[in-house]
């Protein structure tokens, strides 16, 4: 095999794309046609509450249109981190839209899903062996952090994806993954040089997103031959231009030279684009640097408790003026009221936009105000009940507080909304960022196999 | 003579990378303004400290991007990405000190 032909619909199954680009890329007669759908950006909650962040019709819309094609040409459909965060209930988000799909259309082919959610067993006996690490900046964890773990899922290479194309499945559906092993799968399989593979992955991976204009909705192709690989947009208002390109590898990342991976990292010191025609770039020099053992990321969430917020804004220049004490009194008010009453431990938190609501994770670093500010009260507490109460008591309070200088005395706060306060629902964190050291980079993550035949 | 990060940038933006860390990338509208800022390295660690009111030991990577004509600069995310005192879940407006960095050359 002298080249590997890759289709990338779109950034994220459930993004969308246009028919007509679609259409351009199956003319090029791909090997396979391979997504990415999930990622960490959301949050933690995703991962926590087992829902998916993409939408359950735009993913049927997707797959509707990608399953079907690929079967009628006979490649391979692949897709990684299933239900946005690839845990159990996200997979099993997909595997029933994938289902109606087949009985709507009445297809035939053999189905793979591999999952990568982690029993915890596993994760405390590999943490007893000192094989699980923190990725800076996390801290370590211990077997207490994996108890209160709600879900851990581990980002699986490509070696699960190329057994399960050995055994021969024509549809692929993974719990989380590295992005770029979707793409790479079928190429690393083939012999492709594998740095090369998995940095076209790293783009494919963000569909259009590399070219210019720019969009996270519409497809991209990529060629990938023995000593580099090109990349093609399949709309005509899109072009690739090195620099395109080259900007797309800073995205996301720590470093654009050395991008870490499962088992590795790429390494881009000696990488070159070049422009070989209006609308294509061509980059070689990608290389595939191994780690003397195999490690993969892990990803896990806890729970900490229920939030209600209430949302409410202020113009008179007063107060805008005397907001920090205000919120700091109204603070002191909350936290003196409940004391007795037993409700001690919440998070309550003021978020003041116009002023610091936006970058108050860097205080001192933004200093202008504007003339009217937003404020949204958190509280977040163990039951939904407890943060309605300190929510509720903290809007009131804040509403009529009379703090120095005050001349306007019917309210502090404009509500635009009756009820002003809003029930927002269990809340996780981010607990588990780590290294888990594996034997074989396929033994934790089984396949389970199911032949569709006339769409049963 | 004084310039403003804002006018030789044709992208200035912040993104998560992994809920861990938050990373600042300056595209340069020009080759020969991007090798003027690299060899002063006027986008420097100190200088991204003082802008973002962090300790210079919070940036993990300041790295200077030719085939991009581009600086990267990674800190240590001040809170893990959704965690109680949120502001900016993806990251993504973290970038406006940086819009008004002025720096001489």
């Amino acid at each position: 095999m002298e080249e590997i032909r890759i289709l990338s619909p779109t950034a994220i199954l459930g993004y969308g794309f246009p028919m007509e680009s679609f259409v351009e890329g199956m003319k090029r007669k791909p090997h396979v046609i391979a997504v990415d759908a999930g990622s960490t950006d959301p949050g933690p909650y995703y991962l926590g509450a087992g829902k998916s962040f993409t939408d359950y019709n735009s993913v049927k819309r997707d797959l509707g249109i990608m399953i079907p094609a690929a079967i009628e040409a006979g490649i391979p459909v692949i897709i990684g981190t299933g239900g946005g965060c690839g845990g159990h209930p996200h997979v099993e988000f997909v595997v029933k839209i994938i289902e109606e799909i087949v009985q709507e259309s009445s297809l035939s082919f053999k189905f793979a899903v591999i999952h990568s959610e982690l029993d915890k067993t596993l994760i405390k006996q590999k943490l007893a062996k000192g094989e699980i690490e923190p990725l800076h900046p996390a801290k370590q964890i211990t077997e207490k952090d994996v108890d209160e773990a709600v879900r851990i899922v581990a980002q699986i290479g490509e070696e699960p994806y190329i057994k399960a194309l050995d055994e021969g499945a024509q549809v692929i559906l993974a719990g989380r993954s590295y992005d770029p092993s979707v793409f790479a799968a079928l190429a690393i399989k083939e012999g492709f040089d594998k740095g090369l593979a998995i940095h076209l992955g790293k783009i494919l991976e963000c569909a259009s997103i590399a070219a210019l204009p720019g969009s996270g909705s519409d497809c991209m192709f990529g060629y990938l031959q023995k000593d580099g690989f090109v990349l093609e947009p399949l709309s005509p208002i899109r072009k690739c231009t090195t620099l395109s390109v080259a900007a797309h590898t800073l995205y996301e990342k720590t470093n654009p030279y050395i991008l870490p991976g499962p088992g590795g990292a790429i390494d881009l010191h000696n990488c070159e684009f070049t422009q070989i025609d209006d609308n294509k770039v061509r980059v070689t020099g990608s290389r595939f640097v191994p780690t003397d053992e195999y490690f993969v990321k892990l990803e896990g969430v806890r729970s900490v408790g229920y939030r209600t917020i209430s949302v409410a804004a202020l113009k008179d220049p007063i107060m805008i003026e005397k907001i920090d004490d205000v919120v700091k009194s109204v603070r002191e008010r909350v936290v003196n009221n409940f004391e007795s009453y037993g409700i001690k431990d919440f998070f309550l938190d003021f978020k003041i936009y116009g002023k610091n609501g936006v970058m108050g994770l860097f205080p001192g670093s933004e200093t202008r105000v504007a003339h009217e500010l937003c404020v949204i009260i958190e509280a977040v507490a163990a039951t939904q009940d407890q943060a309605d109460t300190i929510c509720g008591f903290a809007r009131s309070t804040m509403l009529h507080f009379g703090y120095e200088g005050r001349i306007s005395t019917a309210g502090n706060l404009a509500f635009p909304f009756s009820p002003s306060d809003c029930k927002v629902g269990e809340v996780f964190e981010f607990s588990v960022y780590h290294l888990m050291k594996v034997e074989s980079p396929t033994e934790h993550f089984p396949i389970i196999y199911r032949q569709f035949t006339n769409g049963k | 003579m004084e310039y403003n990060l804002k006018d030789i940038a044709s992208v200035i933006r912040s993104k998560n990378a992994g809920p861990y860390e938050l990373t600042f990338d300056v595209i340069f509208k020009d080759f020969d303004m991007y090798n003027k800022v690299k060899a002063a390295k006027a986008i420097n660690e100190k200088e991204f400290a003082r802008l973002y009111n962090i300790k210079e030991s919070d940036v993990i990577a300041l790295v200077y991007f030719d085939p991009a004509k581009a600086v990267k600069v990674t800190i240590v995310r001040p809170i893990p990405s959704g965690a109680l005192g949120e502001t900016d879940v993806y990251g993504a407006q973290q970038h406006s000190p940086l819009m008004n960095y002025k720096f001489s050359l």
